[in-house]
């Protein structure tokens, strides 16, 4: 169960081996977490995620491989994770997440179906596992890691950017239709994070490290908020952004 | 139908379907449905004790009967009376609770499930030492239990939050008055130390005694104090001698207040204005029982003071020998700036035998902190580690945050409990938010 600072005890992360998610990880096993199953497609990644768990205070962990390239497996992985679990789930992370160099693969079908597997259309089906699970269980939480590149989707990252559009608009839905329910559903929204993922990029304001967004998640899993910036000052710099002009907007983001 | 519940902080709600059996036979029939389930009363304990999310919580507020009072003082109570209901009928037959805690919003079947204690435990002991008697339904099926009869369902259920089964009615031992009144003597300390002297050595000449303590001061006032004790008056003792029901309250707050309302500063002031508008020293002075008893009560919903994240409040028992181990709490909480709105100091007498009863011989120290600075989950971790080493522990009513091994090692009489537990719920059918948190009752 969450204690009174919505701190879990039993976590599932889809996407576990992300830099994002095993910062996350480990301030939720400091806290009060002694159960985790991680969900990734690299075994060798997992395992070191979840011998750090253990060194932060996990007591039981497992990993789960799956593949996001087709949507096909993703109830079938939700299952596995919750059956791993082997207790009520307090908090699912949903933390998978592709970035690819756009200007690489745009014109590629076979790359641009990869991209919008990973960041959207699997991520949809294993939330609707999720959440049917989590009702019938009547308690838990969602935990999406969202963008705030899907706020104004820009030029130079249009695929990854739309289709983080497309899950933070369908979660923002998915969590009233949670209300009532007992479950609730969180979007995360980080600016650019300093991880493997976005290696190489250049600079961009606001640019923090994975474990600040982690210190931004353990305040928002407290307050409840529906969505968590990170950093915080972000939901203001986009509350502006998203109503800039296109010529504006693509000038102040044309080199990035 | 799903009904969002709260615990009195307003932390971690849940959604449960809630039930409201008038009567021994319902509450058979919704065991022998098979549901997770839990009983609940006025929902006065502060965590999750009383929630069961997705499951059955059933409401104790239907069980309404009330015997007359025999002359010997001894009452039948339905389980969902509120120690305020019976005060109406007793006080004016000139009988008063045996043990009340700080509100009387609180049911029979709720006082014994939390075992409760008021300013008298170092003299009368908690709830259940003054209970004859009670009927509880288990899934097994109904009971009527007592120190002699099933004398160790009995002593597992006090105490255990509801986990061993419905108690339905109570047969409690009421304590005869001759006044409305206490007599109360109030003195200021300016340090701790001073005042847990004060009461270690006078405390056993009144029947009452609490410490308000300031949590908020640093240096040479970390932990300065008020402290009232009181007696019952005698008919003599007062110029008039009444015997009032208690009034309802009046003041309501209506809606939930900003969350940053209490803060460290706001709270640091209001401490200063209680702490010198109090006498030095005041011998006594006439109070009604409710303004001594139960001051909170006049304002309903005070909880949402505290605003939309809620509070905690940590309360704390250690041993007579580990004074050190309270101003240790204290130092801790002053030193990291985490509010304390209120903070209550008493000395516990002996335990009984209740298997999960909170208190035992020594101190204890309450505290109300709002929910939001980012460093309180670690500083009561942290002392949560200094009341074990004390070999204290923390009390289940006030609870939403242990972990779980911690609250073995704080209750190591659990597999007694637990063995009892399973004669009368073999299917585990019992259980609650604070008994998954915990894991304190298996899957």
């Amino acid at each position: 169960m969450d204690n009174a600072f919505g701190q879990p005890q039993n976590v599932v992360v889809l996407g576990g081996s992300s830099d994002i998610a095993r910062a996350i990880t480990r301030k939720l096993c400091a806290a009060r977490a002694h159960t985790v199953v991680l969900a990734g497609r690299n075994q060798q990644l997992l395992d070191s995620a979840a011998a750090e768990a253990q060194e932060y205070g996990a007591t039981k962990t497992d990993t789960v491989i799956f593949e996001a390239s087709h949507t096909t497996n993703a109830g079938h992985i939700v299952s596995e994770c919750f059956e791993k679990v082997g207790d009520r789930v307090d908090l699912v992370i949903v933390a998978i997440g592709l970035l690819n160099n756009q200007f690489e693969i745009e014109n590629d079908a076979s790359e641009v179906n990869e991209m919008v597997m990973a960041n959207f259309a699997w991520p949809v089906v294993a939330l609707a596992e999720t959440r049917r699970r989590l009702v019938e269980q009547g308690s838990g939480r969602i935990l999406v890691i969202s963008s705030v590149a899907s706020v104004r989707v820009r030029r130079s990252m249009y695929l990854y950017a739309g289709a983080k559009a497309g899950l933070d608009r369908l979660c923002v839905g998915l969590a009233d239709s949670l209300e009532g329910t007992g479950v609730t559903l969180q979007l995360l929204r980080p600016g650019v994070v300093r991880s493997r993922m976005t290696e190489g990029q250049s600079p961009v304001p606001f640019t923090t490290g994975v474990n600040e967004v982690a210190e931004n998640v353990m305040r928002g899993l407290a307050s409840g908020e529906r969505v968590i910036w990170s950093p915080p000052i972000l939901r203001y710099v986009f509350g502006v952004l998203r109503h800039l002009p296109a010529p504006i907007f693509r000038r102040i983001t044309a080199d990035r | 139908m799903s009904t969002k519940l709260y615990g009195w902080g307003r932390t971690a709600p849940s959604f449960s379907t809630v039930v409201e059996p008038d009567s021994d036979a319902q509450v058979v029939n919704e065991f022998a449905t098979g549901s997770p389930l839990i009983p609940r009363g006025l929902g006065r304990s502060y965590g999750d004790a009383a929630q069961l999310s997705g499951g059955v919580v059933m409401s104790n507020l239907a069980l309404r009967s009330m015997s007359p009072i025999d002359h010997d003082g001894v009452v039948t109570l339905g389980a969902g009376v509120s120690i305020d209901e019976l005060l109406r009928v007793a006080i004016p037959q000139g009988w008063f609770v045996p043990v009340t805690p700080g509100t009387r919003q609180v049911t029979m079947g709720g006082a014994v499930a939390a075992d409760v204690h008021g300013k008298n435990h170092h003299v009368d002991g908690s709830f259940a030492n003054h209970v004859r008697s009670m009927n509880l339904v288990t899934p097994s099926g109904p009971h009527e239990v007592s120190p002699n009869a099933d004398p160790e369902l009995f002593w597992a259920t006090v105490g255990a939050m509801g986990l061993t089964g419905m108690i339905t009615s109570v047969t409690l031992q009421l304590m005869p008055i001759e006044t409305d009144h206490v007599l109360v003597d109030t003195e200021r300390f300016n340090t701790l130390e001073g005042v847990m002297a004060s009461m270690r050595e006078r405390d056993d000449a009144y029947q009452y005694s609490v410490a308000w303590v300031d949590c908020m001061s640093r240096g040479a006032h970390m932990g300065r104090a008020i402290l009232t004790r009181a007696t019952h008056a005698r008919a003599h003792e007062v110029q008039e001698p009444t015997l009032d029901a208690p009034r309802a309250s009046k003041v309501v707050v209506p809606f939930d207040a900003p969350s940053g309302l209490l803060n460290p500063l706001s709270v640091r002031a209001f401490n200063e204005v209680w702490f010198r508008s109090s006498p030095k020293f005041q011998e006594g002075e006439a109070q009604s029982l409710s303004a001594f008893f139960h001051p909170l009560d006049g304002v309903r919903d005070w909880n949402r003071l505290y605003g939309k994240k809620g509070f905690v409040q940590y309360q704390f028992c250690v041993p007579d020998d580990q004074p050190d181990a309270v101003v240790s709490c204290v130092e801790r909480l002053s030193s990291s700036g985490v509010a304390s709105f209120l903070a209550v100091l008493k000395r516990f007498g002996p335990s009984n035998p209740g298997l999960l009863s909170f208190p035992m011989p020594g101190w204890t120290l309450a505290l109300d902190l709002p929910v939001g600075p980012s460093a309180l989950p670690s500083v009561l971790d942290d002392l949560d580690e200094l009341v074990l080493k004390a070999g204290g522990r923390i009390y289940f009513a006030k609870d939403a945050r242990l972990a779980p091994q911690n609250a073995r090692r704080m209750y190591p009489r659990i597999d007694e409990f637990l063995a009892i537990k399973e004669r009368v719920d073999p299917r585990h059918q019992l259980t609650s938010d604070l008994a998954r948190r915990l894991q304190l009752v298996g899957k």
